[in-house]
């Protein structure tokens, strides 16, 4: 095996079990915990494809943002209101699915035709990926940012609402 | 031959460059303890330690072997592992980020293109520790502390972002290496004196010192997250928070001052660059301890409201100011000419704000959480 097949191993094994770790642990601070292990290995995975941009918006946005504001919500609870199990009656069901997914995907992955050589890496700068975002790609740029910003503005209305103003 | 060994894989190499950080930084945290202690006794006319050693040079290290060898104690509700590892968090982003940093123009583990970007994203990893701290320890104050130390990071983490990007809009460039050498004719620090007040301040409150130490108030919150941790886990929580600060002081002097440039004009020889360096991220670190001596705390929404209302347009403000420079091509000292004004009025509004919180403060709701 090369270092890269190592390390991909290395950081896929942590990838699923950070996602396991989600799923299957018993608390839910500790699904969060473990949520973001799962993020910061795809950010490790994204280094491995020489995607260094994308790797670093993935440990800003949601290693050091996301996750800590899921955390910052769910400390405001106490941990006894929280439920313990968060299964029920429908657990084999939810597997079944889950294992459908999961195979559906796998199956689509292998039978695609990629475009491109995929057996070879294309390293893009940064500035290329600039350059692409808000020149070339302006327009839905700043219309996905006037969605974010519709949604914060409604955030901010509904929590205003509730103080009873 | 063995340093050519050394440099030939790329393994060994890096490897051995974060050897020598990991040996450094606990020296380098010993002596800054000590630095603090002598500097704050000085400013509050005391002397500061005196007993170990010839001017108790040798109590850092005694300290350091008291920490080592006292009990590690865990509270017997705490959440066992997300007490445990809540230290590492901390502290690993911070060594992280010290990968990318250099010291002088040839002291460097590894010179990213990306660098800027990566101390910054690293770094917001620390406030999942705070958390896990906070939450861990199944105590009401560390809870609290958790929370607020959550709430200020991200909060100022976003002023201090800006004001780096303002920074490296100008530069071009993400690199610190090159960002140092865009300033080899004029340190950044006099085109944009605005985005330097911000990274400061907003620099102190990622240190969560004095005055922003709101997270681990002593009168407060008895030391918020830190309160149930003892023995190596604490003095850990106290590595990261200084190597923290010499992080930041170090970013301020590298793209704000000039990094290892002198002051006006470039070419300083490989030791000079050296002092250079260490004198202008001590004159940093000297203006942190100053502020911990000299400055009351704030209040939290003194503290959310100072950022969102105050620093957050100004840093706006800054960006736009670059822009507009860079987009109609205008020559560089107007980006001085447009930003030491707005640096004034930001002054002038902080100094307003800190009277009106002082003698003329109505309590009320309409009072709380208003800057302007």
């Amino acid at each position: 095996m090369t270092y890269e097949e190592v390390i991909f191993y290395a950081v896929a094994t942590l990838t699923v079990a950070g996602a396991l770790g989600v799923v299957v642990s018993r608390n839910v601070v500790h699904s969060a915990l473990f949520l973001i292990v799962a993020l910061l290995a795809v950010a490790g995975i994204f280094v491995l494809l020489a995607a260094e941009f994308l790797a670093i918006v993935q440990v800003l946005i949601y290693g050091g943002a996301v996750t800590i504001l899921i955390l910052f919500a769910m400390m405001l609870t106490r941990v006894r209101d929280l439920p313990t199990a968060v299964d029920g009656p429908q657990k084999p069901v939810a597997v079944l699915a889950a294992g459908a997914f999961m195979v559906t995907s796998i199956v689509a992955v292998l039978s695609t035709e990629w475009p491109g050589q995929t057996d070879k890496i294309n390293v893009i700068s940064f500035n290329d990926i600039g350059e692409v975002l808000y020149r070339n790609w302006a327009m839905p740029f700043e219309i996905a940012s006037l969605v974010l910003m519709v949604a914060l503005i409604g955030a901010i209305i509904l929590a205003r609402g509730e103080e009873g103003e | 031959m063995i340093l050519g060994m050394i440099a030939g894989n790329a393994w060994v190499d890096g490897l051995v460059r974060m050897g020598v950080i990991g040996l450094l930084v606990p020296v380098g945290v010993i002596a800054l303890t000590y630095l603090e202690r002598k500097v704050i006794g000085r400013l509050q006319m005391r002397l500061g330690p005196m007993r170990v050693g010839p001017y108790g040079t040798l109590q850092g290290f005694a300290d350091t072997i008291k920490l080592l060898t006292k009990e590690d104690v865990r509270p017997q509700t705490a959440d066992r592992w997300t007490f445990e590892l809540a230290p590492f968090v901390i502290v690993v982003p911070v060594l992280m980020a010290l990968v990318t940093l250099p010291f002088t123009a040839d002291i460097f583990v590894r010179n990213l293109t990306l660098g800027l970007f990566y101390i910054v994203a690293v770094s917001g990893l620390s406030i999942v520790g705070f958390v896990m701290a906070g939450w861990g320890s199944d105590n009401k104050y560390a809870l609290i502390g958790g929370i607020r130390a959550a709430a200020q990071l991200i909060s100022y983490e976003i002023p201090l972002v800006m004001a780096v990007l303002a920074v490296a809009m100008v530069g071009q460039t993400l690199n610190l290496a090159n960002i140092v050498d865009n300033q080899s004719d004029v340190p950044y620090i006099l085109y944009q004196p605005l985005a330097f007040i911000i990274f400061t301040v907003a620099g102190l409150a990622e240190l969560y010192r004095q005055p922003f130490d709101i997270p681990v108030a002593e009168s407060e919150v008895v030391g918020g997250p830190f309160v149930e941790y003892s023995g190596i886990r604490w003095s850990m929580f106290q590595m990261g928070e200084f190597v923290n600060l010499v992080l930041i002081s170090i970013l301020g002097s590298l793209i704000f001052l000039g990094g290892w440039n002198w002051p006006i004009g470039s070419g300083a020889p490989g030791i000079a660059q050296f002092v250079l360096m260490l004198v202008k991220t001590s004159a940093f670190i000297l203006f942190f301890m100053w502020m911990r001596a000299s400055m009351p705390r704030l209040r939290i929404d003194q503290l959310m409201s100072y950022c969102w209302q105050l620093l957050l347009p100004f840093a706006f403000l800054q960006i736009i100011i670059n822009g507009l420079v860079l987009v109609y091509v205008w020559p560089d000292p107007v980006m001085a000419i447009l930003s030491f004004p707005a640096t004034g009025a930001a002054l002038y509004l902080t100094y307003r704000a800190a009277r009106a919180s002082g003698v003329h403060y109505q309590p009320g709701f309409q009072g709380v959480g208003s800057v302007l």
